[in-house]
């Protein structure tokens, strides 16, 4: 062992203890008999008492020579002070207080200890709060007060790890004694301090000290135990909120280690030099109370959590091995540092693998504390985790440095992760694997990013683009074309967005986004359907002014809509026109809705549904073909519609539609994909359908509009060319249906017309009138052929704008089909990503 | 899923071995003595093409009828060598690749602790719990 200086005190103090253990005076102790009374008085835990005896030499040689015992009494002193058995700071902790060795007969040994145990000590801490521990056993001087400098820090680390299990917490007053070396390490145990507290409540200042030697033993013991009076309430536990100055003599108590001896031997003499050792000690053991309340206190919320002084001093002991606090440690430094707790290897090497959490092989400030953090916790006897617990978890993706992410909780779980996620890495790399699963936020430390959807604000962003839209909407009703545009664009972006959110949420939330995402189109479109001139179309304007402005609840649309589809449904199955199907549900996504499918409509009204529901859940790139489908089903035939002869047919087919459109709005489903799915489908197969029958015509121009795909899906239902447009209509209303909160039949129309060319809100007015007019001549087609040749042309013109609009319709469509589908790539990609590591 | 699974220092004596405790555990550790002088004999094969050329992955070392034999070495000569049950087919190339993968990542971050003297024997839990889901599951 090193060479032991100790001071006069100290001499005095060891010798008589080894006197009194060496009985048989053989000037050398075996490890038994008065010697471990000894150490056991010295209220060590006995892992400490081990490691003391290791330290001093005793396990190698047998037997604990003079010296050996003197080491091993200094040591008991350091670790009473709570800091750590470092061979180092045998010699270097000055003024530390002798060992206490608390046992009822030590009376002799208290007395000598506050012989010893100056009465400095007790203005050594100033602020200290030491909670004197009512049952102390007396220990008494709490002169030990003196220095104990960085012992401070110590005990606010170690009080913030101390959990909960600390009966009582002494505030120790910190800034003081710089005595004990800042790397020290928090104290030993929470046993020793919880003894040092009671002692410390013995304890009371170096005034009592003499008196209370001067006493009867008891007296003696009890006197201190009153003296500590500590203003610090002692409750017992988490006080450390004291910073009251408590009174040294508190601190003495807690080094207690000092005035005791064990109570087989009633070595009065005590070395004053003892005493002041002693008080060193107890000084440091106050602040390690006082970490030991903090301690309790965090061990209160949480027994990992670092408390704020805890962190602060960490920081500074960040600091002084790297100055800069963005910086890194690297590891050797780490090393050391950490190397001076006294820890074994072993667990300091796994304090380290799950400290370091980027596996690079240097600390972070996070990664630091959370070491620092674990070796407290394990210095003071608590077990180091499996895992990482996730108040020490560094921030993943710290906005500054991504260094933070050091302490991982790297548990076995989560090496195979971050081995998997790295697979590429070189093995050099660091695996930054952490993140995923486990990453919580138990600190505001540890607040561990990671994606998060955002569907809010697209939604945001489209909602206001549709009440611009809206307003702007609202104005121009028969200048469908110029409202086509804009409205078109704002269309597009908030297709966009809708669909960005689909493709983001495609994990699962897509789903809703999408649905807001819809019914906020669906508002829109519904709008320009609504600026039709029909009087349905007036009518849904006046019924659905602003459309659902931001659509409550995205995910709720849905469900209501699916609600009033049902209703609708009902209604509409029954084929009778239900203005009353107010129950529209909310904001229906324009896109046809998943709703539709689920609602049990009429046989084509369910397989529009069934193909909409089926992609609902399918995802955003489904619905986007859909809607690409039907885009592009709608604007294929660009048969010159019987529109003029249609239009005057309008109303009558109007109301029928917006029965139909009821049938089909029944449906809020608010899956859009489903409505566009269902629309692609249903336009497909107005497509076929189309050319069949005589309702080519009526379907072509339904076509044109951009809720073709309405019609295309009644198409595909099957049923009468009416029953189809109307389906189509329906189911095109119905797409938009959820989305669109303005339950009005008329909207439902439009709804589906919008739906079916979501972007084509200007032509919506135009598209319900046409689709009307289609369905309106539907039966009037041959009329109108035979009729007039003027109407046939402005029919004609009419189809070729609704033709532009719908191949703009299309190309956008086309363009979100893409985005999506790279989405769905990317997502793949990561699926296979993972995929690998299930195999072993 | 590997019967037994060695980590070997450079100068050729073991750092990590485990194996399933079912069986008698001398055999492999024979077994993978064994094992070494193959590896060897592989490395100093490719050897003349230096060592960005030769592959770390060597393959199957040498089959016997009860169990296959995979080495791996990387680029400062430490070697990992998994043994697997023969009956085990279902266990292609690339998985055990993958697990050799795995290994040196682990092992990479063994190193990269530096409380973790190079040529102390892995005690590492990280280690020891990626090594365990890679061994056969013994009931």
């Amino acid at each position: 062992m090193e060479s032991l200086t100790l001071s006069d005190g100290e001499q005095r103090y060891y010798s008589d203890l080894f006197v009194y253990c060496d009985t048989d005076n053989t000037k050398k102790v075996a490890s038994n008999g008065r010697v471990l009374d000894l150490f056991r008085a010295a209220q060590l835990p006995s892992e400490v008492v081990l490691q003391i005896t290791e330290l001093c030499g005793a396990t190698r040689l047998g037997h604990f020579g003079r010296s050996q015992f003197y080491i091993a009494l200094k040591l008991i002193a350091i670790a009473q002070s709570g800091l750590p058995l470092r061979v180092e700071s045998l010699n270097s902790v000055k003024d530390l207080p002798l060992p206490r060795f608390v046992v009822g007969k030590n009376e002799a040994e208290a007395r000598h200890a506050a012989l010893y145990q100056e009465a400095d000590s007790q203005g050594i801490y100033p602020g200290a709060g030491v909670i004197p521990r009512p049952p102390g056993r007396g220990l008494q001087n709490k002169k030990v007060t003196p220095v104990v400098p960085p012992v401070v820090p110590v005990h606010e680390v170690i009080q913030a790890l101390a959990p909960a299990s600390e009966p009582q917490c002494m505030v120790q007053p910190d800034s003081t004694s710089p005595v004990v070396s800042p790397h020290q390490s928090p104290p030993t145990s929470p046993h020793s301090w919880r003894k040092h507290k009671r002692q410390a409540s013995g304890g009371s200042s170096a005034a009592d000290r003499p008196p209370a030697v001067a006493t009867a033993p008891a007296g003696v013991w009890t006197q201190f135990r009153e003296a500590p009076t500590v203003p610090v309430p002692v409750p017992g536990d988490g006080m450390w909120s004291a910073h009251s100055p408590p009174p040294p003599p508190v601190q003495e108590t807690w080094v207690s280690f000092t005035a005791d001896t064990p109570p087989s031997s009633a070595i009065p003499a005590m070395h004053p030099s003892s005493v002041q050792e002693s008080t060193t000690v107890r000084t440091v053991a106050s602040a390690a109370t006082t970490n030991e309340i903090q301690r309790q206190s965090s061990a209160y919320d949480d027994p990992w959590r670092i408390t704020d002084e805890q962190r602060q001093y960490y920081i500074n002991q960040f600091k002084t091995i790297q100055p800069d606090l963005n910086g890194f440690i690297p590891g050797s430094a780490a090393k050391e540092f950490f190397t001076k707790s006294k820890l074994p290897i072993l667990e300091l090497s796994h304090i380290w693998e799950l400290s370091d959490f980027d596996k690079d092989g240097a600390l972070t400030l996070d990664e630091f504390c959370a070491a620092f953090h674990l070796v407290v916790a394990r210095k003071n006897g608590y077990d180091l985790p499996e895992k990482l617990p996730e108040s020490l978890m560094p921030k993943l993706i710290d906005l500054d440095d991504s260094a933070e992410v050091s302490e991982a909780a790297v548990d076995v779980g989560y090496s195979g992760s971050p081995v998997e996620v790295t697979p590429n890495k070189s093995p050099s790399m660091p695996s930054l694997n952490q993140t995923w699963p486990e990453m919580n936020q138990a600190n505001e430390d540890t607040a561990i990013v990671h994606p998060v959807p955002i569907r809010m604000t697209p939604s945001k962003i489209h909602m206001q683009e549709m009440e611009l839209k809206r307003t702007g909407s609202d104005h121009n009703h028969p200048t469908s074309p110029l409202l086509a545009k804009p409205p078109e664009l704002s269309e597009e972006t908030k297709l966009a967005a809708s669909l960005k959110f689909v493709a983001d949420n495609a994990v699962g939330e897509g789903y809703s986004s999408s649905d807001s995402y819809t019914s906020d189109q669906e508002p829109i479109t519904r709008q320009r359907s609504h600026s039709g001139t029909s009087p349905e179309a007036l009518k849904v304007v006046g019924a659905a002014p602003p459309p659902p402005p931001p659509r409550p609840h995205p995910s709720h649309s849905r469900s209501s809509s699916l609600d009033m589809n049902r209703s609708f449904a009902a209604g509409a199955v029954a084929g009778q026109p239900q203005p009353g199907a107010i129950a529209y549900p909310p904001a229906v996504p324009p896109r046809p809705l998943p709703t539709q499918t689920s609602m049990p409509h009429g046989g084509h009204r369910s397989e529009v549904e069934g193909g909409g529901g089926t992609p609902l859940t399918a995802s955003a790139p489904t619905t986007v073909t859909t809607t690409t489908a039907a885009a592009a089903a709608a604007a294929t035939p660009a048969a010159p519609a019987t529109s003029p002869h249609l239009i005057p047919h309008q109303p009558n087919f109007a109301d029928f539609s917006q029965f139909q459109a009821f049938a089909t709005s029944d449906q809020p489903s608010s899956l859009p994909e489903v409505d566009k799915h269902s629309e692609a489908a249903a336009a497909a197969v107005v497509v076929v359908a189309a050319a069949a029958a005589g309702q080519v015509g009526v379907l072509h121009t339904v076509e044109k509009p951009p809720e073709g795909a309405g019609p295309l899906r009644t198409v595909k239902s099957d049923g009468p060319a009416e029953e189809r447009t109307p389906t189509s209509l329906n189911s095109a209303k119905g797409a938009s249906g959820p989305l669109a909160p303005p339950p009005k039949p008329v909207r439902r129309r439009l709804k589906s017309e919008d739906e079916l060319r979501p972007e084509d809100e200007p032509h919506g007015p135009q598209r319900s009138n046409l689709i009307a007019a289609v369905l309106a001549t539907q039966p009037s087609i041959p009329r109108s052929i035979g009729k007039d040749k003027k109407a046939i042309q402005a029919s004609i013109r009419r189809n070729k704008e609704t033709n532009t609009v719908l191949a703009r319709l299309n190309s956008e469509l086309q363009q979100q089909l893409k985005d999506l589908l790279e989405e769905r790539i990317s997502l793949e990609v990561q699926l296979e990503q993972l995929r690998p590591f299930s195999h072993l | 899923m590997a019967v037994c699974i060695a980590v070997i220092a450079k100068e050729n004596y073991p750092l990590y071995i485990r194996s399933v405790p079912t069986q008698n555990e001398l055999k492999f550790h024979y077994t993978v003595h064994t094992s070494l002088d193959v590896v060897e004999e592989k490395i100093s094969a490719a050897g003349k093409a230096m060592a960005d050329q030769r592959e770390l992955y060597l393959g199957l070392l040498y089959p016997t009828e009860d169990y296959k034999v995979y080495g791996y070495v990387t680029n400062s000569k430490v070697k990992f060598v998994i043994v697997v049950d023969s009956s085990n087919t279902s266990l292609r190339d690339n998985e055990i690749r993958s697990m050799f993968r795995k290994l040196h990542n682990s092992f990479t971050d063994v190193m990269c602790n530096p409380f973790y003297n190079p040529g102390d024997p892995v005690q590492s839990k990280v280690f020891e719990g990626m090594v365990s889901g890679m061994m056969v599951q013994v009931s």
